[in-house]
């Protein structure tokens, strides 16, 4: 889907360090995610307290996991619609695991494990068969989810062992859990992978234009394979910690979170289109979408109204720069 | 006869025989000629819903929101019909496809005049559509008794023995056959699919088209959504919830490449058919339909991998490149 139309203009003035920050999109998006944040506390009586904020960060810490692999992956030019899918066959491993008596240590390895090899499968398909991406992982989603379904049906796997269901529901400290933690610690480490590393470098690079990554010596496709062996992983991760949270696995469990993933990283600032985007951005808007969901919960807003919320948000939040240019560009 | 061999439809046809072979060998009454006309009706939602995915997807679009589209305008004119009973009901499905025709022109003109990519834009609609859904109905279901017995009838009347339902799929298929190979738009679809920077020299407007591909899908998308709710008797915030993948599944199969520019009426409808071969085989062989999402996954996957050999462009390969085809 690359757009003819989607020509960069070079400056003839480079705006200041300061003035590109202040207009940058990370600065959109906080002053969103702070009005958000107002309006909250506002709205309802219940939401400035330590344990409300904390409640806040179990709506959307699994799936910002997985939107730190997916931005790079989307950098990259590809996309990953299994992530939901790979949740549920982890899910469904770790349940067979725990029938045979595996404890808490090795359900989360085979946890991990499952996406790891789901996520190499996508990447194999990818870049070994040079197929599309997203109709590779449309086909993966369902079967993914497919055997799923096939090993549990209409039944579930309860009975988790107490020590597993820390990853989902224990703390760290205080109000702060550890599914929080672990998502700060994640975000760091993908901060430095993508910004800091010649390996982000590179994702860039292909993102922009895969042609001239590979004549400058970029391994394009080995990139890209582990691009999606880590969207794979985290998706493991993301499993263990809400199979941990809900204690117990069904075939449709997480059902539609590949949408709700895509939305955290394109509100956070990456172009769907690949090149462009920062981790900071996905973390803003990971904790805009929680804030919105959760905010709304507390007024007794339904779910499915919340995501007309987050739809429009979606829409808005990338429009309105566009509008912005087209009417300074029409007053010049 | 080398020729016809050619075409990746006249595979999947050959298929699709082979699929309905095979289970016949298991039992018999599935090749009855009354059987298979059954096994139509039942895939003509998806395969009406598939021409209009497929123009979309000829212009290096996608949309998801069209089972969205579906749900929500399903759910307008089925309260219509449970509030105003005498309403009549053709007039009620043409005011569906008019219903469906504005919400895909919302999102052609996000793409068209914002030029924002297509998956956001419908990404977005998806969830806002469906949300929609659930304001207008409160949540409530509209049930088979609160519709008039015309609402669910029309798309059961039988003509020559068959559903109308099934002779509406038929149409469609000839009327985009029409549009896609007869038409000065069907030839811009491709067009712009295939090179949309030479399509913009040939004089046509890029973004326009996309539109037109928007809107055109939506119709489909909102006469569907009477269509499903007359043929499932119930109006929910929940019908043909997921079901935009299976739509894209389909055309994928039939051999649409997401890339844009390569793709037929006959395939998309193929593509369909294969899938409602599928659902429909599995009871009569009892395997557990708990199976036919991990069988169809798998179908996209094989039908990706065989299309992909076809597309490839035979070239002069300088560096031993990877990813450059897509970008």
């Amino acid at each position: 889907m690359n757009e003819v139309r989607n020509v960069r203009h070079i400056p003839d003035r480079l705006d200041n360090p300061l003035r590109s920050a202040i207009f940058s999109w990370e600065a959109l998006l906080i002053v969103v995610a702070v009005a958000i944040f107002l309006a909250n506390s506002f709205a309802s009586p219940y939401f400035l307290n330590a344990w409300s904020l904390s409640d806040l960060t179990f709506n959307f810490t699994e799936k910002a996991l997985i939107a730190l692999a997916m931005a790079l992956l989307i950098i990259s030019g590809e996309i990953d619609l299994s992530v939901a899918a790979i949740i549920a066959l982890a899910s469904t491993t770790m349940g067979l695991a725990l029938q045979a008596g595996v404890d808490t240590p090795g359900l989360v390895a085979i946890g991990i494990l499952t996406g790891l090899v789901c996520g190499a499968f996508n990447g194999f398909l990818v870049t070994a068969l040079k197929l599309p991406s997203i109709v590779v992982t449309i086909g993966t989603m369902s079967l993914f989810r497919g055997i799923s379904f096939i090993i549990l049906g209409d039944q579930a796997f309860k009975g988790y062992p107490e020590s597993f269901a820390f990853f989902g529901q224990g703390y760290v400290w205080w109000v702060v859990s550890f599914e929080l933690v672990l998502f700060l610690v994640c975000a760091v480490i993908y901060y430095f992978l993508l910004h800091r590393t010649n390996f982000g470098r590179r994702v860039f690079a292909i993102g922009n234009n895969p042609v001239a990554a590979q004549f400058s010596g970029v391994r394009v496709a080995r990139i890209k394979f582990v691009l999606f062996c880590l969207t794979g992983l985290m998706s493991g991760i993301a499993s263990v910690l809400l199979t941990s949270r809900l204690g117990s696995t069904r075939p449709s469990i997480a059902q539609g979170w590949e949408l709700e993933v895509i939305t955290m990283v394109v509100l956070g600032g990456v172009n769907i289109l690949g090149g462009s985007g920062s981790i900071l951005g996905v973390v803003i808007a990971a904790f805009i979408m929680g804030l919105v969901t959760f905010g709304l919960g507390l007024l007794n807003v339904p779910g499915i109204v919340m995501s007309i919320f987050i739809g429009a948000l979606l829409i808005l939040v990338i429009a309105l720069p566009i509008v912005y240019g087209m009417l300074r560009r029409s007053r010049a | 006869m080398k020729s016809l061999l050619r075409y990746r439809e006249i595979w999947l046809l050959a298929a699709i025989v082979a699929l309905i072979v095979a289970v016949a060998f298991r039992r018999p009454s599935y090749a009855s000629f009354g059987n298979l006309l059954d096994v139509f009706n039942n895939t003509s939602l998806l395969l009406i819903l598939a021409m209009g995915q497929m123009v979309v997807i000829l212009t290096r679009s996608i949309d998801l929101s069209m089972a969205a589209n579906l749900a929500l305008t399903g759910m307008i004119v089925a309260m219509i019909n449970a509030a105003f009973p005498a309403f009549p009901v053709p007039l009620l499905m043409i005011l569906a496809a008019l219903i469906g025709l504005g919400l895909g022109a919302f999102n052609g003109l996000l793409v068209w005049k914002l030029n924002i990519p297509a998956i956001v834009v419908t990404l977005g609609t998806l969830t806002i559509y469906r949300g929609t859904t659930f304001l207008v109905s409160g949540g409530k279901w509209v049930n088979a008794d609160q519709m008039s017995p015309d609402f669910i009838g029309l798309t059961r009347y039988l003509i020559v023995g068959q559903p109308l339902l099934s002779w509406l799929a038929l149409v469609i298929i000839v009327v985009f056959v029409v549009l896609m190979t007869r038409t000065n738009i069907g030839r811009a679809f491709y067009a712009i699919g295939i090179n949309p920077t030479a399509a913009v020299y040939a004089g046509i407007d890029v973004g326009r088209t996309k539109f037109i591909a928007f809107a055109i899908s939506g119709a489909i998308a909102g006469l569907c959504g009477y269509l499903w709710v007359s043929r499932y008797v119930i109006a929910s915030v929940e019908i043909a919830n997921g079901y935009e993948l299976n739509i894209i599944a389909a055309c994928v199969i039939g051999g649409v490449s997401i890339a844009g520019g390569i793709g037929t009426v006959a395939g998309a409808a193929l593509g369909a058919l294969f899938l409602g071969v599928i659902n429909s085989a599995l009871p009569v062989i009892n395997i557990s339909p708990f199976w036919q999402m991990a069988i169809s996954g798998a179908a996209i996957i094989l039908a990706v991998i065989f299309n992909a050999r076809s597309e490839r462009k035979h070239g002069r390969i300088i560096l031993k490149s990877q990813e450059v085809g897509h970008g």
